[in-house]
């Protein structure tokens, strides 16, 4: 099993998401012909069928849709945060826009600090963004003050 | 045109199943199709259709001439591993009632019993695809992505892990009945189930299947031909596969409504097909990888209304002999063994043949579906008398 945290194999569909990520924006692919967002990102859009799309900057502000608190047997980089939250978010700028992420004390903190017991789905968090490879910075959550 | 009650399922076969059985997955899909080419008492030289997982180790070209199967004329894949099982079948049927094969085998034969067998353990350093959203953060078993849809339908409709101890505890009883299943001589009580171990919470150990190695086949005909066979014909009255708009392979969170799966785009081909509806279903086997997709199956096929599926596993409804609609009659995938769902099927034929250890009185209809949450497929069988 490998030993370091899975990272995303990023493409050129993608590299769009990650490049923004490591300048500390959250910038979801729209189309560029109806406007309408869409993630994960794509080629085509599937309301309109135009191959055009844009970035747009989004607000990094969003709630809680779902969580779930695994435990082991997990991969060897996960174990030992084990148990630890992983969030699915909803963007305020369209619920339907669900990201996956992890809950954090703090903008630094790790996985593992927030005491499962207390996520409220539908509670609002905030966008921060942690590097763990020279070309990933991950969106992480914090809760909105 | 339909293919409505023109094919039979004639022949069902399965390797024991165990946590660690001998021979590659090869031999054991050999073992299981001769099974239930012995059980139809059709010779394997007159197989011509081969339908199968694009998961299977064992590939058409090996299985043909492993068993002496003759020239070939129709053969078939489909992917998203356990949401392909029916189609399988189905894929089969439309072969025969079209002509293009004359004895179709279907099958699936699975290794998995060992830990490091587990498709999870074996993830890359750098993820493509679907998982480039989700492995990143933690999200890397199968458990973790269903356990998310769990809470969200518990939040949004009230699923409690009462209703999930329902479905474990059920099948459960009913594999203590069924001397071929894993669980055979092992009860579970609700107080077990809450006392299991988490896996992904809300999920704990006894929501999840087993793993297990073991090969199940079954062989389909034309009805006309399957009056003349050993075993009594066992109609596959509707068929049906489903991609639902916008779907997502397991991590579905980014549709309009996550917790309305594939399941809700099959059942309409399935029963605009049909000369029945759900109300005429006798027993039922539904893809249990995890106990959340039975109240999610059983909304998505019409059972009850959307965000009913928890309390209708109460008061002992899913469970043999009383139930209104037992639910998976030799253990599923949670109790008997999980063999990518295609032990439903040949439990939804032996219900049918009334041949079941937790056998439904009267049961001459039955409905068995793959897995939710991939794309997925279903089957509605019934015997040649109703």
């Amino acid at each position: 099993m490998i030993a370091a945290p899975p990272l995303p194999l990023i493409t050129e569909t993608s590299a769009p998401f990650w490049e923004a990520a490591a300048r500390g924006e959250l910038r979801v692919q729209a189309c560029a012909s109806c406007g309408r967002l869409r993630f994960p990102p794509r080629p085509v859009c599937p309301w309109c069928q135009s191959f055009e799309s844009e970035w747009p900057l989004m607000s990094g502000r969003a709630t809680v849709w779902s969580y779930v608190v695994p435990h082991p047997p997990l991969l060897p980089a996960f174990q030992p945060l084990a148990p630890y939250n992983v969030i699915v978010v909803a963007l305020d700028e369209d619920p339907t826009i669900r990201m996956v992420g992890n809950l954090l004390a703090s903008a630094g903190g790790a996985i593992n600090e927030i005491d499962p017991a207390t996520i409220r789905i539908g509670e609002p968090v905030s966008v921060v963004f942690q590097q763990v490879a020279d070309d990933v910075h991950l969106p992480r959550w914090v809760r909105a003050r | 045109m339909t293919i409505k009650d023109k094919t039979a399922i004639v022949g069902i076969g399965q390797t024991p199943f165990a946590k660690s059985l001998g021979g590659t997955e090869l031999a054991l899909a050999c073992r299981a199709i001769k099974a239930a080419l012995d059980d139809a008492g059709i010779h394997p030289s007159e197989v011509d259709g081969l339908s199968s997982f694009t998961l299977e180790d064992g590939v058409e070209v090996d299985v043909a001439r492993n068993l002496g199967m003759g020239d070939i004329t129709f053969f078939s894949q489909i992917a998203y591993g356990g949401g392909a099982g029916c189609g399988v079948v189905g894929h089969a049927a439309m072969a025969v009632a079209t002509g293009q094969a004359r004895v179709a085998v279907a099958w699936r034969s699975r290794k998995r019993g060992a830990r490091a067998s587990r498709p999870w353990s074996q993830t890359r350093d750098r993820v493509g695809g679907l998982g480039e959203w989700s492995r990143p953060w933690g999200l890397v078993r199968p458990v973790d992505e269903i356990a998310m849809l769990a809470r969200r339908a518990m939040h949004e409709f009230g699923l409690t892990r009462d209703h999930l101890a329902n479905a474990a505890v059920a099948f459960r009883a009913h594999a203590n009945r069924n001397p071929a299943a894993l669980m055979y001589e092992k009860p579970l009580t609700r107080e077990d189930y809450f006392a299991g171990r988490w896996i992904s919470e809300p999920l704990c150990l006894y929501d999840n299947c087993l793993e297990t190695d073991g090969a199940v086949a079954c062989v389909i005909v034309t009805t006309e031909r399957a009056r003349d066979l050993p075993q009594p014909p066992v109609l596959i009255h509707s068929f049906g596969q489903g991609i639902n708009r916008q779907h997502q392979v397991m991590t579905n969170y980014h549709g309009d409504d996550p917790l309305m799966g594939p399941a809700w785009a099959c059942q309409e081909v399935l029963w605009r097909n049909a000369d029945f509806g759900p109300e005429d279903v006798k027993v039922a086997q539904l893809y249990d990888a995890f106990s959340p997709l039975i109240p999610l199956s059983l909304e998505g096929y019409g059972f009850c209304k959307r965000g009913e599926g928890g309390p209708f596993t109460d008061d002992g409804n899913i469970q043999w002999p009383d139930g209104r609609l037992p639910v998976n009659t030799s253990g599923g995938g949670m109790s008997e063994a999980y063999v990518h769902g295609f032990n439903l099927i040949a439990e939804g034929v032996r219900q049918i043949r009334g041949t079941s250890t937790c056998q439904v009185e009267g049961a001459d209809t039955s409905l068995v579906t793959s897995g939710e949450g991939v794309p997925t497929s279903a089957l509605l069988l019934r015997s040649d008398s109703r």
